[in-house]
C-alpha cells in the first residue's frame, strides 16, 4: 500500500515537471490529436468508398473540397488513407520500439549489471544480430514468416533488440559502480529491487531519447518492407508504402508525398517534443 | 577478556589486473571491541577503502576470516548475510554519489527500513524517517528535497541517517568527512563521536587525514600497500611511532602552528611501489632509510613492541628469527 | 621596505545569469610584495578562487563581471588592460597551477615537449637555449632531466604536479598563482612538493599566492596570510599575527576550533554553527554574523571596517 502511493506522487511530480515545459506540451497534444484520428478514423473518413476504392476518373487529383488532400494515383482520397494509416502507422511504430525496447533493455540491464560470462555470451548475440543490417535482418525474418501485420511487427522488433541492449547496458555500467548502488547492496537490497528501484531510474533519459527516435526510424523501416512487398499489403493504407507510391509522381503531383510526409514529420516531431521533455522532468536536478 | 565484536583474520583481498594479482589486502588481522573506534590510516592505494568493503562483504574476500560476534560471516549464505546487513553499515566518502539522485530524501531514509521490512505500516516508516532526521540533525521542511538540492554536510547527515536506519551495531566509516569543509568537517565529526556514545556504536574510521583519525579513534592501524604496518591506542601511536614509515606519516603533515616552522621534517623520498605481484620482504623497505637486504627478501609480520603496540618492522622485537 | 607587486583594492565580482547574480567578491583588499609568499585561506565558496581568475582575467565570459575595484600589478591595473597586452602577462610575468595534476597536462606530448612549448610562446630562444632551459627547470623541480622524453602517463601524481610546477615557471614568472597546489597528493608526496616550494622560494624570486584551505600548509610555507569568508578578506597580516596573536576575527578562531589537533586531546571539536550564507543573498551587516558566537545589535546592521594595527588587519566590529 506505502509502495502504491509513494509511486503515485512520484509520478505526479513528474507530470507537474512536464507541465511546465511548453514544447513538450505541444508536442503531447499533437501525439493526442493523431491518436483521436486514428481511433475515430471510421467516423473522419469511410475506409471502403474513400480509402480503398480506386477511381481513375479523379487520379492524381490536387486540393479540393472533396478532396482535402488531393487524390492518388489509382484516385483514392488521401487525407481518408492519412487517416487510417495512422492506425497502422502508429501502431507499428509504437509497438515496434516498446518491444525490442523491454526485451533488449532488459538483456542490457542484465549483461551490465552482472558481467563476466553472461554478459560476453548476451552481447556477442546482440553482435551477430547488429552485423547484419537491420532491415536485411527484417526482410529475411519476414520473408521466412510470411507477409503480415503481426510478422512485420515481430521482424521490426529483432532487427530493434541490439540496439537498446547496447545503450542501456552501457548506461547500466557507467550507473553500477556509483556509491548509491553500492549504498543499497549494503542496506540489503536485492538484484531486483537494485535493478528496479536504483539503477533503472538513472538511464531512463538516454534511453527515452534513444525510443523516440526509434519510433521514426521504424516507421521509415516498415515502409521501406512495405515497399519491396513484405510488409502491409496493398491496398491497405500505411504511409511508408504511401511515401514509396507518391514518389514516382514527384513531379506531376507532389501533393502525394507533401501530406503523407506532413504526417510521419508531425509524428516524430511530437514524439521527440516528448522524449526531451520526459528526459528532464524524470531528472530532478534539473527541477528549476 | 570480552570477545571482540569484529575481528579479521589474515584477511585477504587480491584483484586481477591484466599485469598479474594486484594486492589489494595483504593478510589483515585486526580487532574491533564493542563500542570502540579503531581508526585506519594510509595513503590511496593502500588497501584501507577495499578491506572495509571486504568486511561488510560488499567485496568477497580471496583468503581470511571475518568475524563478527566469534561467527565467520565470510561462510554465510544470501540469507544468513541478507540479515547481517542490519548488523554492519556504511557511510561513504563521497556524499553526492553514494546518494541516488532520483530519490527524495524521505525516500533514501525509508529504502532500508523497506528492503529490511523492518516496518510495515507506513504512518511507522514516516515516524522513523521524522526521527532519523532529527538525531542527526536535519530540518523537517527538508523532507521531500533531492540530494542536489542540499550541501556536503546536509548529504552527508542523510548517509548517517541511512546507516542508522537499521540500527546497526557496527559502521565502516569510508573517508565520511574528507569531502567536506573544515567547519562542516568538525559538525559531522562532533554528531558521529556524540551517536556513537548515545547508540554504544562500533566504528572502523578509514581515512587519510591523520589529525581527523586521532580525533575520533581510540586505536589506530596504519596501513602500507596492502598490509597493516603498525597498530596501537590512538596516543600512543602519535606519541611515540615507531614503525619508520609511521614516523614519515607523521612528520609529513603540515601543523596549523608556527612552531616547527623551519625545522628540517623527515621526509621519505620516492613513491609508493607497485601494489601488483609484490615481491616478497617488507613492502616499506624500497623508501625505508634502515632498510637492510633483509628486509627486502624476508616477510615480516606484526610484531609485540609494547603492551598493546604492535609494528611490523625489524628494528622491534624479534624481527626475523621469528621462524 | 619590499616593492609592492600585486595591490588588489576594493574589489568586487558578480556572477549574473539570467536567474540570479551571485556575489562572489565584495571588497577584496589584497597587497603581495615582491618574492613573498601569500595563504589565501577560506572554504568553498568563499572566493579565493575567483580572487585567483580576476587577477589573469580568466573569469568565464560574459558572466564573471568585475563591477568595481582596481588589480594593480606592478604599478599598471590590469582591469584597464586590452586583452592583448594582458596576453603578455599572462604566462609570463604571472603564471597559474591549478589543483588537478591529472587533467592539466596534454597526454599525447611528451613532459619536455610541454615545457618547451611555454617557453617558444614567451621567450625568442634558438632551440639548444630551450632545450637546456627544459633541462634546468626539471632539475629545478628535482625530476631528472632524462625523464623530460616521457609522457604524462609515466608519471604519478606528485611527479605531475612537479612538472606543472616547472611550466609555470619556466618563464620566470613574478607572481605564481597557484590553486590548492597539493590537495589532491597524498601527505607524504604533499610533504615532498612544499619542502621543494619553500627551496624554489629561497631559489628564485618568485611571489606567489597559495590558495589552499588547509591551515597547516599555510604555516609551513607562507610568509602572510588572508582569511576569506563570503567574498571578503575578514582578516589578514603576517603568519605570526595570523597563527600566534591574541586577537582575532571569530571566524578564524572557529576555522582552528574545527580543525583537530594533533597534541592535545580534545573531547570534542568546536565547529562553526550553521552554514556559508548564500551568494545570491547575503545577510546585512557583517556577514558573518549569523553564524558568529559574539553576535552584537550593531553587527546585524553595520558593516565592519577594517581595524589596521601595524600588520594585522581584522574585519570586525569587536576591535576599534
Amino acid at each position: 500500500m506505502a509502495e502504491k502511493t509513494k509511486k503515485k506522487s512520484f509520478y505526479i511530480a513528474v507530470w507537474k515537471r512536464l507541465k511546465k515545459n511548453k514544447l513538450a506540451m505541444i508536442g503531447l497534444s499533437i501525439l493526442i490529436i493523431m491518436l483521436t484520428i486514428a481511433v475515430f478514423a471510421d467516423i473522419i473518413a469511410d475506409y471502403d468508398t474513400l480509402a480503398i476504392k480506386q477511381n481513375i476518373n479523379i487520379r492524381l487529383e490536387g486540393v479540393s473540397k472533396e478532396h482535402w488532400f488531393g487524390t492518388d494515383s489509382y484516385g483514392r482520397d488521401i487525407f481518408a488513407r492519412i487517416v487510417h494509416g495512422s492506425r497502422i502507422s502508429l501502431i507499428i511504430g509504437i509497438f515496434a520500439v516498446s518491444i525490442p525496447l523491454v526485451i533488449g533493455g532488459l538483456i542490457g540491464a542484465i549483461a551490465g549489471y552482472f558481467g563476466g560470462l553472461l554478459d560476453n555470451i548476451l552481447m556477442r548475440l546482440m553482435d551477430m544480430l547488429l552485423a547484419i543490417p537491420a532491415i536485411l535482418l527484417a526482410i529475411a525474418i519476414v520473408a521466412a514468416l510470411g507477409p503480415g501485420m503481426i510478422n512485420l511487427l515481430i521482424a521490426l522488433s529483432i532487427a530493434g533488440i541490439p540496439g537498446y541492449a547496447r545503450i542501456v547496458k552501457s548506461s547500466v555500467i557507467t550507473i553500477k559502480d556509483l556509491e548509491f548502488v553500492e549504498a543499497a547492496e549494503a542496506i540489503g537490497a536485492g538484484t531486483t529491487r537494485i535493478l528496479i528501484r536504483h539503477i533503472l531510474p538513472n538511464i531512463l533519459g538516454p534511453v527515452i531519447v534513444q525510443a523516440t527516435l526509434g519510433i521514426a526510424s521504424t516507421i521509415i523501416n516498415a515502409a521501406a518492407l512495405s515497399f519491396i512487398g513484405l510488409g502491409i499489403q496493398p491496398p491497405k493504407p500505411e504511409w511508408g508504402s504511401m511515401l514509396s507510391e507518391g514518389r514516382e509522381y514527384i513531379r506531376q503531383a507532389p501533393h502525394l508525398i507533401t501530406f503523407t510526409g506532413i504526417a510521419i514529420v508531425l509524428t516524430v516531431l511530437s514524439l521527440n517534443l516528448i522524449g526531451d521533455g520526459l528526459r528532464d522532468a524524470l531528472d530532478p536536478r534539473l527541477k528549476d | 577478556m570480552a570477545q571482540p565484536l569484529i575481528e579479521t583474520k589474515a584477511l585477504k583481498k587480491y584483484f586481477k589486473s591484466p599485469s598479474g594479482s594486484l594486492h589489494a589486502v595483504d593478510g589483515v588481522s585486526l580487532k574491533i571491541d564493542k563500542g570502540q573506534t579503531l581508526g585506519i590510516v594510509g595513503e590511496s592505494g593502500c588497501g584501507k577503502s577495499t578491506l572495509g568493503r571486504v568486511i561488510i562483504r560488499l567485496l568477497e574476500a580471496t583468503a581470511g576470516e571475518v568475524l563478527f560476534e566469534g561467527k565467520n560471516i565470510l561462510k554465510y549464505n544470501r540469507n544468513q548475510m541478507r540479515n547481517m546487513r542490519k548488523e554492519m553499515q556504511i557511510i561513504f566518502q563521497d556524499p553526492y554519489a553514494s546518494l541516488n539522485p532520483r530519490m527524495t530524501l524521505s525516500e533514501i531514509i525509508a529504502e532500508p527500513i523497506k528492503v529490511n521490512k523492518l516496518l510495515k505500516n507506513r504512518a511507522e516508516i514516516e515516524k522513523r524517517v521524522t526521527k532519523l532526521m532529527d538525531t542527526v540533525g536535519l530540518a523537517q521542511r527538508l523532507i521531500n528535497s533531492y540530494p542536489h538540492e542540499l550541501d556536503g554536510g546536509r548529504k552527508q547527515r542523510i548517509g548517517i541517517a541511512r546507516a542508522l536506519a537499521v540500527e546497526p551495531k557496527f559502521i565502516v566509516c569510508d573517508e565520511p568527512v574528507s569531502a567536506l569543509d573544515v567547519s562542516i568537517q568538525a559538525q559531522i565529526l562532533n554528531l558521529m563521536m556524540d551517536l556513537q556514545e548515545e547508540m554504544g556504536l562500533t566504528y572502523m574510521f578509514i581515512t587519510h587525514d591523520l589529525s581527523v583519525v586521532k580525533h575520533i579513534s581510540d586505536e589506530i592501524a596504519v596501513m602500507y600497500l596492502g598490509q597493516c604496518v603498525e597498530k596501537a591506542p590512538s596516543d600512543q601511536l602519535f606519541q611515540n611511532p615507531l614503525h619508520p614509515y609511521t614516523k614519515a606519516l607523521l612528520s609529513s603533515i603540515p601543523l596549523p602552528s608556527l612552531k616547527n616552522k623551519g625545522n628540517k621534517r623527515d621526509i621519505i623520498k620516492g613513491e609508493v611501489t607497485s601494489p601488483i605481484n609484490p615481491p616478497p620482504g617488507c613492502r616499506f623497505a624500497p623508501r625505508c632509510p634502515h632498510a637492510t637486504e633483509e628486509c627486502m627478501v624476508r616477510d615480516i609480520e606484526l610484531i609485540k613492541a609494547g603492551d598493546e603496540h604492535f609494528a611490523a618492522c625489524r628494528l622491534y622485537g624479534r624481527g626475523f628469527d621469528a621462524e | 621596505m619590499s616593492q609592492t607587486l600585486l595591490n588588489i583594492k576594493n574589489l568586487y565580482v558578480n556572477y549574473e545569469t539570467d536567474e540570479e547574480t551571485v556575489r562572489a567578491l565584495n571588497g577584496v583588499n589584497l597587497k603581495l610584495n615582491k618574492g613573498e609568499m601569500l595563504g589565501l585561506v577560506g572554504e568553498t565558496g568563499a572566493g579565493k578562487t575567483t580572487t585567483a581568475l580576476s587577477i589573469l582575467k580568466l573569469l568565464p565570459k560574459d558572466i564573471g563581471i568585475i563591477t568595481n575595484g582596481q588589480i594593480e600589478f606592478d604599478g599598471k591595473d590590469l582591469t584597464k588592460l586590452k586583452e592583448a597586452e594582458l596576453r603578455n602577462i599572462r604566462g609570463e610575468r604571472i603564471s597559474m597551477i591549478f589543483q588537478d595534476p591529472m587533467t592539466s597536462l596534454n597526454p599525447v606530448l611528451t613532459v619536455g615537449e610541454q615545457i618547451a612549448e611555454v617557453i617558444e610562446l614567451h621567450k625568442t630562444l634558438d632551440k639548444k637555449q630551450i632545450e637546456s632551459k627544459v633541462n634546468e627547470m626539471l632539475e629545478l623541480v628535482g625530476i631528472p632531466a632524462k625523464r623530460k622524453k616521457e609522457f604524462p602517463h609515466q608519471f604519478s601524481g606528485g611527479m605531475k604536479q612537479r612538472v606543472i610546477i616547472a611550466m609555470a615557471l619556466s618563464c620566470d614568472p613574478e607572481l605564481l598563482i597557484a590553486d590548492e597546489p597539493t590537495t589532491a597528493l597524498d601527505v607524504t608526496i604533499q610533504a615532498q612538493v612544499l619542502n621543494m616550494m619553500e627551496e624554489l622560494k629561497h631559489k628564485l624570486n618568485t611571489a606567489m599566492l597559495l590558495i589552499t584551505h588547509d591551515l597547516g600548509v599555510v604555516a609551513q610555507i607562507c610568509d602572510k596570510v588572508a582569511i576569506m569568508y563570503a567574498g571578503e578578506i575578514i582578516e589578514s597580516g603576517t603568519a605570526e599575527d595570523i597563527f600566534e596573536a591574541k586577537e582575532h576575527h571569530p571566524y578564524t578562531v572557529g576555522l582552528f576550533g574545527s580543525i583537530p589537533n594533533l597534541i592535545e586531546k580534545t573531547n570534542r571539536l568546536k565547529p562553526i554553527l550553521g552554514l556559508m550564507p548564500d551568494p545570491t543573498d547575503l545577510p546585512q551587516g557583517c556577514k558573518f554574523h549569523p553564524r558568529c558566537p559574539q553576535c552584537m545589535e550593531i553587527c546585524r546592521k553595520v558593516h565592519p571596517d577594517d581595524r589596521q594595527t601595524e600588520t594585522h588587519t581584522i574585519k570586525c566590529h569587536l576591535y576599534k
